[in-house]
């Protein structure tokens, strides 16, 4: 009895691992056969991307961009025109310790909603209550509040960012781009209204843009919205960089030649060109005749709303009717 | 009278509100201005011939067609050229319009204005279609594609039905009804010289059982021809959608993604046969056409004739002012047209009506979630299942929307009407069929 049993197990484990040799042996053939050889750099490549997935390179995945990255060494000797937004420089460096080149650095850019449509600054016309979904608000009307190239505030943006970087701000109904940005550009396709740009993050955060679309004429663009681009050029004008271009009735912000010196900005006069984390301005020197006129309070600590170029800073002009008090 | 015909899938029947049907159609004064947008039909915008400053008379070339779909624009008015600049359209946005002046009322020496009835028809078919081109005539039920384009099957496809479109199944409109009522003589010339250009020898004229009135004035005056039949219908929304009014009458069924000459049949509407009968006989471009101005709070509902380029303001004055308590203005009927967010928007080729709808009945209720009811599937008249291709749009899964013929919708609104849930089912839909036709034109690239 005990033999039989014996029999059987040994049987059976000889005849499987048996079957297994063979079929081991036929696999090792059919896999040296059909081979496929990967250079192992695409997967060291892959390693270094952060794994995102947002197609902001272009590619689809990072694992495409890789393949990309070490056939464009391989043919051209180098990776120019292919970076990965997201990564940035350090990155585009540890690529190109892999690939053995030298990589450029790229001048880290943001997503920018070029449009200031608020319910102050364009009052509400007409009330939209149709599905939540840019795409279709652009397909069937103008906006809210009038203006054809106005943000429609549903939040297109929103959904199409994978950083958490772009939300609604309940108040404006405008997106507002945080610091998580990456520039992968989700938000610029998913725009029907082509209102988000990729622009310099220029040093230290601080940019100059026109926040303004409206290629309409200025009287109709001015009628929909208080700080519409009207297309007057007197920024143009006092641009000495030849960094602003007018095209039908819309300034335009060239990031490569601009130098943020803000100088457009003081000229605005629908205050359509914002500026981005820069330090609150100096007090502008006051005119002769007011400093003359003011100088006996010695108040030149409060700056001169005469000018109109200081937007009323509410602290300081506290401050300056504390100093009379005190005086008194 | 047995069982009236109707489509074979789907439908609903809305309450009428055919507010109305009784009000003889009136003639609006000129306005003082005339504001004639330069896309006034399906396909590219028409080309201005007309400089500011010129001086222009009534059923004057103003535009020229500016693509093979495309329609020539005459004046409706006569004055001065104020200016060619972007105004106000339907939707709110800006586009190129030619603005007129207007300084009494001379017409062109070319149109016949008088109104004897012309009834024979001694042109060839190819003069026929070359001056329904002229005159700019464009679908005058709405869709505004250019009807000469229609009358020329392309190689290898023969006409053998000419289907005359009186059903009018949108609630409240009654601009077709009355039309049939007033002018079905030359609506009846209208559809002879139409089946002379098509060569065809059998018309259908549909029209639905809400209109007893109409089918019988029109039987009256074809009773001498047997090659025109009125057709009567059951009431059945949306009966005067191409494809279901074919499947109505003539029970052929228009392939997925085809046109209706691939199975024989070209549709026409009673203001289109209207508008052919007085360019052909009378030589008169469309510079007019009959616009209902309804709704429950309005205290004139009437149907006018106006020139177009007439601000809508005209028009809502002419039906004794905009009542109090107007929650939206509907640039057509309550189930296919779209709220107008101006009302100095003008009159074009395709406004079939102005409705105003009141506070309570215009706002959208909340949206809730599907429960699966299948009630839009049971009423779509194209059988297609709105819940799951609304869904993939609103998902951005075009590849399935694709697959389940979101094409084919004609976004008629039958499944938003019906549903308990109040999906914005049909605004998916439109957003789907944007974003498909994109995906599809690329493709073809």
């Amino acid at each position: 009895m005990e033999s039989a049993v014996d029999n059987i197990i040994i049987i059976a484990i000889g005849g499987l691992g048996g079957l297994g040799l063979i079929m081991a042996i036929i696999l090792y053939f059919i896999a040296n056969k059909f081979k496929v050889f990967e250079d192992p750099k695409i997967d060291e490549v892959e390693e270094a991307l952060p794994s995102a997935n947002c197609g902001g390179c272009g590619f689809p995945g990072c694992r495409a961009y890789a393949e990309a990255a070490v056939n464009s060494e391989k043919e051209h000797g180098n990776i120019n025109g292919l970076n990965c937004p997201v990564g940035g420089n350090d990155v585009g460096q540890e690529l190109g310790r892999i690939l053995g080149l030298e990589v450029e650095d790229q001048d880290p850019m943001i997503a920018v909603v070029r449009c200031n449509g608020s319910p102050t600054n364009s009052p509400k016309k007409v009330n939209y209550e149709g599905a939540t979904s840019c795409a279709f608000a652009h397909a069937l009307y103008a906006g809210e509040g009038g203006c054809m190239y106005s943000c429609l505030g549903l939040g297109d943006c929103v959904d199409a960012c994978d950083f958490d970087a772009i939300h609604m701000n309940p108040d404006t109904g405008l997106p507002v781009v945080n610091d998580k940005c990456t520039a992968c550009g989700a938000c610029v396709t998913a725009c029907p209204r082509d209102i988000i740009e990729l622009r310099k993050r220029g040093p230290k955060d601080k940019r100059i843009f026109v926040s303004c679309i409206n290629q309409e004429k200025g009287a109709p663009a001015k009628k929909n919205c208080s700080v519409a681009c009207i297309g007057c050029a007197k920024c143009d004008k006092v641009c000495n960089f030849d960094a602003i271009t007018i095209t039908s009735f819309l300034a335009y912000i060239d990031f490569e030649k601009c130098t943020l010196c803000r100088k457009c900005v003081e000229v605005c006069p629908t205050s359509a060109i914002h500026e981005v984390n820069f330090k609150p301005r100096k007090p502008r020197p006051e005119k002769p005749k007011v400093t003359t006129s003011v100088s006996d309070n010695s108040q030149n600590t409060v700056p001169s709303m005469e000018s109109g170029k200081v937007k009323p800073d509410k602290s300081v002009i506290a401050k300056g009717i504390e100093i009379i008090e005190t005086k008194e | 009278m047995g069982i009236l015909r109707t489509f074979a899938l789907g439908g609903i029947h809305p309450d009428e509100n055919k507010l109305s049907s009784n009000a003889a159609i009136e003639e609006i004064p000129v306005p003082k201005q005339a504001i004639v947008p330069l896309g006034q039909n399906l396909g590219a915008p028409s080309k201005p011939i007309v400089k500011k400053g010129d001086d222009v008379k009534v059923g004057q070339l103003i535009a020229e067609a500016g693509g093979f779909i495309s329609t020539n624009i005459h004046s409706p008015v006569s004055g001065k050229v104020f200016k060619i600049d972007n105004s106000m359209d339907a939707s709110g946005f800006r586009r190129p319009c030619i603005i007129i002046n207007v300084d009494g009322d001379e017409w062109d020496e070319s149109v016949d204005t008088t109104k004897d009835l012309i009834s024979d028809i001694n042109i060839e078919s190819k003069e026929i279609i070359e001056r329904i081109k002229n005159a700019g005539i464009v679908g005058m039920g709405g869709a505004t594609f250019p009807t000469y384009v229609k009358l020329m099957p392309p190689p290898g496809k023969t006409a053998e039905y000419l289907i005359i479109n009186g059903v009018e199944c949108e609630p409240y409109l009654t601009s077709d009804h009355r039309m049939m009522l007033e002018k079905g003589r030359e609506i009846v010339i209208g559809i002879k010289i139409l089946m002379k250009a098509l060569n065809v020898n059998k018309a259908f004229i549909g029209i639905e059982n809400n209109k007893p009135d109409a089918i019988s004035h029109m039987r009256e005056l074809v009773r001498e021809n047997d090659d025109i039949q009125v057709q009567p219908l059951k009431v059945q929304y949306p009966q005067g959608g191409e494809k279901q009014l074919i499947k109505a009458s003539v029970n052929r069924e228009v392939p997925s993604g085809k046109l209706p000459i691939e199975v024989g049949c070209v549709v026409q509407n009673v203001g289109t046969a209207f508008a052919v009968y007085e360019a052909v006989q009378k030589n008169k471009p469309l510079i007019e056409r009959v616009v209902t101005v309804t709704g429950k709070a309005v205290k004139k509902p009437s149907n006018f004739r106006v020139r177009i380029g007439t601000p809508i303001n005209v028009l809502i004055e002419a039906a004794e002012g905009l009542p109090d308590n107007t929650g939206k203005i509907i640039n057509g009927g309550p189930m296919m047209g779209k709220s107008i967010t101006s009302l100095d928007m003008p009159v074009v080729k395709g406004t079939s009506g102005i409705l105003l709808l009141e506070k309570e009945e215009s706002s959208r209720k909340v949206e809730g979630p599907c429960i699966r009811c299948s009630k839009c599937t049971y009423v779509c008249p194209m059988g297609l299942e709105p819940f799951l291709i609304s869904k993939a749009a609103k998902l951005g899964n075009f590849e399935l929307a694709e697959n389940e013929s979101i094409m084919d919708c004609i976004e008629c609104g039958s499944c938003q009407y019906g549903c308990p849930a109040a999906i914005p089912l049909v605004d998916y839909l439109r957003l789907g069929k944007i974003k498909v036709g994109q995906i599809m034109r690329s493709r073809k690239n």
